[in-house]
């Protein structure tokens, strides 16, 4: 319908074409700066000299540690968060107890911690001379410089990601499809694989993602437990920097390439399951 | 199967949900539990589903207690006021879910779930829509899914928890009347709840009008609705005018003052006439007149400045032709008194 009235056929949140035009360029400057331009350089140095160059770097048996590390660490703390998250996704939102607004908090301590803070917790609790060092030791246990240490933080720090990612959207779901499947007789663990995890799959989707990549990409909390052992105890973020104070820049920048390569691919997987899901709540409207 | 329910009483927090409630379910029989929001006919027939623990009393299926047992082993067959379709299954994987997750050993083949479903889709005529999602049916189409869903498992008592709540007005009077043929085809002992009077009394063989965690009266439509047992019930089902009365000589006489019986006569039991009849008769003014439907309401105030309102025959409307502001005189036909507001006195 055309209004006789042009004022008031404009919409009511509408800035003139001057603003628009500012606030845009604005947003596109400092994403230009701040993240597309660092992002070209790593490739752009990474394969400064060529291909072989860039190639030639993943030789390097203390690199190739390092990923092994990296991609080691990752496989026993997403799993482990993986659980956990769903675990505590359920009971915070099915379920009303005492401490639910502790454990909610709890949940997201990792995130509000510095990360090297974290670290230096670890140290102190299973450190020589932390609460449990003495006796880990006379049982032959080594945690802190060692590859559970940094297991360990891992884990800590990427805590919040699945948990926070399945809150919301199991909060919303409440308990009917799961009290409907339990009067057609199903028993919890076919309710659970059949009904619940179905309705989370693409935000569990996206919260093993976000946690995948923090996991392999953190650096302070597991620099502080590592003890910096080449070709033993460092990770691949770990492994850039060391690479990158011996002045060894193809290599360090090849290493990072890798796990900005990482970041965009979660950033690809994140636009197809907002697409996924966005799909489906057209549908469901 | 018959159902029992003996002095059941659920509390949630403060909130007290049912009070000692005792209702008998006949087999075969199609029964409503009518009342307004909060007066615990939902958690009622949850407790009977076992989807709420009570905090008192037992669940008799078949005179055998059911207490201990869980909500898959009472195989009941719950409709579910949203619903609750399994929003990521076809319509088809919905109605095939209960024979899919049974046991290996009591499991149906693949090709006899096939023809279950598919003589569901044909009783619900959702035939053509078994490759479609939830969120692609109309309210009308998911309810009749969820029904369908609930059947195939072959429950022993169907439970419907405000089957038509959330249907459009037309949809819901098909629904209901297709609700009532399927239960007599089918004949599985049948409750639903319901808070829409015309809809318990259109389709229940048994109405029990369930007020404050209390069941108020259990009976046929027509005793409930024509023998009240409680001014309660006689209030909730159909509109109602309420007045103060004195009884002399056996005969109800309509009061202005407070007087400790209380006088209901529905809007169509009130005759309205230019000359005074019979000894009960009291004088108002017309208020408002609204002509559209099948009877003329007429929205009168006394002299006493209490709202009475009054239904009559079109006919009789326009051979008198009422006009707004003209004084007349009102005689009600029949009354229902109540003293104390819980037990009938004279009907």
């Amino acid at each position: 319908m055309v209004s006789a009235m042009p004022a008031m056929a404009a919409p009511a949140v509408s800035e003139s074409r001057g603003v628009r035009g500012l606030l845009i360029g604005i947003s596109v400057a400092f994403l230009s700066v701040f993240i597309l331009a660092p992002l070209a350089l790593i490739f752009a140095t990474a394969f400064g000299h060529g291909i072989l160059p860039y190639l030639r770097s993943f030789a390097n048996p203390d690199t190739l540690s390092a990923i092994r590390l990296t991609l080691l660490a990752a496989a026993i703390a997403v799993p482990a968060n993986l659980v956990f998250g769903v675990a505590a996704a359920w009971a915070i939102g099915k379920f009303e107890f005492v401490g639910k607004t502790l454990l909610i908090s709890l949940i997201d301590l990792p995130f509000s911690v510095s990360p090297v803070v974290a670290g230096l917790t670890y140290v102190l609790i299973f450190g020589a001379q932390g609460l449990l060092g003495p006796w880990l030791s006379a049982h032959g246990v080594q945690i802190i410089f060692a590859i559970p240490g940094i297991v360990l933080v891992t884990i800590f720090v990427t805590v919040p990601f699945i948990a926070r990612e399945l809150l919301p959207l199991i909060a919303v779901q409440g308990n009917e499809e799961e009290e409907a499947a339990l009067t057609l007789g199903a028993n919890g663990w076919q309710t659970f694989l059949k009904v619940t995890l179905p309705n989370v799959k693409w935000a569990l989707l996206y919260g093993v993602i976000l946690c995948n990549a923090r996991a392999m990409g953190e650096f302070g909390a597991v620099s502080v437990v590592s003890g910096h052992i080449r070709g033993l105890t460092d990770t691949m973020p770990l492994q850039i920097e060391v690479l990158y104070n011996d002045y060894q820049f193809v290599p360090a920048f090849a290493l990072a390439s890798l796990l900005a390569l990482l970041a965009l691919a979660t950033l690809v997987v994140k636009s197809l399951v907002e697409w996924r899901a966005g799909n489906l709540q057209g549908e469901n409207a | 199967m018959s159902i029992a329910v003996r002095g059941i009483t659920k509390r949630f927090g403060g909130f007290t949900a049912l009070e000692s409630v005792d209702l008998d379910i006949p087999r075969g029989k199609l029964v409503a539990l009518l009342g307004p929001s909060g007066s615990g006919k939902t958690t009622l027939l949850r407790i009977v589903a076992g989807l709420e623990i009570p905090d008192a009393g037992k669940v008799q299926f078949d005179g055998e207690d059911v207490g201990s047992r869980s909500v898959r082993e009472r195989r009941v067959g719950f409709v579910f006021q949203h619903y609750a379709l399994f929003r990521h299954m076809t319509v088809f994987e919905n109605v095939a879910f209960g024979l899919r997750v049974r046991p290996r050993k009591l499991r149906p083949s693949a090709a006899r779930i096939r023809e279950r479903v598919g003589e569901l889709l044909d009783l619900i005529q959702l035939q053509t829509q078994a490759e479609r999602y939830p969120s692609q049916l109309s309210g009308g189409q998911r309810q009749r899914v969820a029904l369908a869903r609930a059947l195939a498992v072959e429950p022993s008592v169907l439970l419907l928890d405000e089957p038509f709540g959330a249907l459009d007005a037309k949809v819901r009077v098909e629904l209901r009347r297709w609700l009532r043929q399927l239960h007599d085809e089918v004949g599985v002992t049948s409750v639903f709840v319901t808070h829409d009077q015309d809809e318990a009394l259109e389709v229940a063989d048994q109405v029990a009008v369930m007020n404050r965690g209390r069941i108020e009266q259990v009976g046929t439509p027509d005793e409930v609705y024509h023998r009240p047992a409680t001014s309660f019930v006689y209030n909730f089902l159909g509109n109602v005018n309420l007045f103060h009365g004195r009884i002399d000589d056996g005969t109800t006489r309509i009061h202005e003052e407070e007087t400790g019986h209380l006088v209901f006569v529905r809007p169509h039991a009130l005759e309205i006439g230019r000359q005074p009849t019979g000894a009960n008769h009291f004088r108002a003014t017309i208020k408002h007149i609204n002509a559209a439907g099948p009877f003329v309401k007429v929205e009168t105030v006394t002299e006493w400045g209490a709202t009475v309102h009054v239904e009559m025959a079109q006919e009789r409307f326009r051979a008198m032709a009422l006009r707004k502001g003209e004084q007349i005189f009102v005689t009600p036909r029949d009354v229902a008194v109540f003293s104390d507001e819980r037990r009938s006195v004279s009907a």
